[in-house]
């Protein structure tokens, strides 16, 4: 090998796409770190254990917290849940483990356009659906809608893991007699639970910002929202909210509110790849 | 179980099956008896009018070069391609006296056990890997479990290495390990057939040779048929070797007949080196 390898041209062209790529990470990095850190600045003043803990105040008077909202988002989100993820969860192992052909190629584009759908569409179709038949916005019309947006990624996410389950493992399965839905429920499913628990947490975080679809269907409320039947606040419609409202406290409440649902999704994030992580771990030994 | 007549059979499909009529005309029904199989993937037939006979109680071993059809008659043997779409099967295979394709295919397998070629233990511990099996069939009893477990650690030639972390994770074991864990799994359920298929292709010769010294031990249990690359490793584990070639059952003896005195040209061709 000669003394000139690799070519200078080479080492030029390493030293510019090693810079180009690392600048495009920091890039991303900041714009989190500038948002958290600015609505850490913006809304720092109004947290405090009140903002926690009590509901807002009316206008004129300081203080008062978002804790009606903080609750509804983590009852709309419940619901959400109860909705959305047993139906992507079994759409997704149905997709992966038992479709086959036309019917795959339907279920597959059907749930890519339904993951698609502007979210205030979903808002109008839940608000026909759901809140006019009842003559009042609710929590139910919220998670339903919430709900509805999250099948799509839960079904996609779960297919994804369990195509991922290597071939050997269900043949393996298969060879000691077992059944396909025996070897689906005891093996595939087991290997890929970590991955699909973790999907299913990010899609989660995903529906928890939405605001669009809330503001049809779970309204918004001043107060607390006992029950599942009447307006319920959210953290996402209280920015909204409070974000176009002409006052300054409002304004600093809904910086605030902003870094709590922020901070809220990171460390759902953060605890979903945790588990991601182990579960590899388990698998490779 | 009626005498198996081996002359008749012989002259009703016009094969020849490597085993001596003389000595061999008194056994039971053979392990398999397959008879004009023909095996199709879409529109491309793997399998061409293959006859033979797989005695009870021996070690018998296909070698040929890739994509000649050993390893789909293999899985034939537990109809395991039968999961891939568009396949399809002609002809007759035996199990003992009976039809292979009579029995539900969750019966056949537990009667007719099979280790791949990669070591796949399930993500579980090694205890459960083992105990899979058992606990799949409703008439085994809890504290029956553990005792088959180990009786098939033990015959897989594994548990010393493994007795003290039953319950760690089974990928936490070397290659080596987790095959002989695979064959343990399958050993389990007390098969009557063991269908290997090239299970020391991905191994250290170490471990080759421990696979090949359990073959010994566990060969008076069941059947055993290995497909295999290894022409040292066939000469040294079976009684009787296939070699197939493109689709068809080229030649069939005795291990020793096929490795010194093959009787056809292309099984001279093969063990040789001049092709596949």
């Amino acid at each position: 090998m000669s003394a000139s390898y690799p070519p200078f041209s080479r080492k030029i062209t390493n030293i510019v796409m090693l810079t180009l790529t690392g600048l495009c990470t920091l890039l991303v990095l900041s714009v989190l770190l500038t948002i958290l850190g600015y609505l850490l600045w913006k809304g720092a003043s109004s947290l405090n254990v009140d903002f926690f803990t009590k509901i807002p105040a009316p206008v004129g008077q300081s203080g008062g917290g978002v804790k009606n909202a903080i609750v509804g988002t983590l009852k709309l989100l419940a619901l959400a849940s109860a909705i959305g993820v047993p139906i992507g969860l079994l759409g997704g192992i149905y997709l992966s483990e038992f479709a086959g052909g036309w019917s795959a190629f339907t279920i597959r584009y059907t749930t890519d356009l339904l993951n698609g759908v502007p979210s205030v569409v979903m808002g109008i179709f839940v608000y026909t659906l759901v809140v006019l038949p009842m003559h009042h916005f609710s929590t139910l019309a919220g998670g339903i809608a919430l709900g509805i947006m999250m099948i799509p990624i839960a079904l996609r996410s779960t297919e994804d893991f369990l195509r991922a389950v290597p071939r050997s493992l269900r043949e393996g399965g298969l060879a000691l007699g077992a059944s396909k839905s025996e070897t689906i429920f005891t093996i595939v499913i087991p290997a890929a639970i970590y991955g699909i628990i973790t999907g299913i947490l990010l899609d989660i975080a995903r529906v928890a910002g939405e605001t669009a679809p809330l503001l049809f269907t779970a309204f918004g409320n001043l107060f607390d929202s006992p029950g599942w039947m009447q307006p319920t606040a959210s953290l996402p419609v209280v920015i909204y909210n409070y974000a176009i409202s002409p006052y300054d406290a409002w304004h600093r409440q809904a910086w605030a509110a902003g870094f709590v649902l922020l901070s809220g999704l990171l460390v759902v994030s953060i605890i979903s790849r945790l588990i991601l992580a182990r579960g590899k771990k388990l698998s490779h030994g | 179980m009626k005498p198996f007549d081996l002359r008749q059979l012989s002259k009703a499909h016009e094969v020849r099956f490597a085993v001596d009529v003389e000595t061999d005309e008194k056994l039971p029904w053979p392990q398999f008896t397959v008879a004009d199989l023909n095996f199709f993937y879409g529109a491309h037939q793997a399998l061409k009018g293959i006859n033979l006979i797989v005695p009870n109680k021996r070690v018998m071993a296909f070698i040929g070069p890739s994509g000649c059809g050993k390893t789909t008659l293999l899985r034939t043997f537990n109809r395991m391609n039968e999961t891939i779409p568009g396949t399809r099967v002609e002809g007759s295979i035996r199990l003992g006296d009976k039809d292979l394709f009579s029995f539900p295919a969750t019966t056949l397998r537990r009667v007719v056990g099979m280790v791949f070629q990669k070591p796949s233990p399930f993500p579980k511990s090694i205890f459960d890997n083992v105990a899979y099996g058992l606990r799949l069939d409703p008439a085994i009893r809890r504290n029956e479990v553990a005792d088959k477990v180990e009786q098939s650690l033990r015959r897989a030639a594994l548990w010393d290495e493994v007795k003290d972390k039953l319950h760690q994770s089974a990928n936490g074991i070397s290659g080596g390990q987790q095959q002989r864990l695979c064959i343990a799994r399958a050993l389990a359920v007390e098969p009557e057939v063991l269908l290997l298929d090239e299970p020391c292709s991905a191994l250290d010769p170490l471990s080759t040779a421990k696979i090949e010294d359990l073959l010994f031990e566990i060969k008076d249990l069941c059947t055993i048929v290995i497909v295999t690359h290894n022409m040292l490793q066939a000469a040294r584990v079976a009684d009787y070797v296939g070699f197939f070639l493109n689709g068809e059952l080229i030649e069939l003896n005795r291990a020793k007949q096929i490795f010194q005195n093959p009787e056809m040209q292309q099984t001279q061709d093969y063990i040789t080196g001049r092709f596949g």
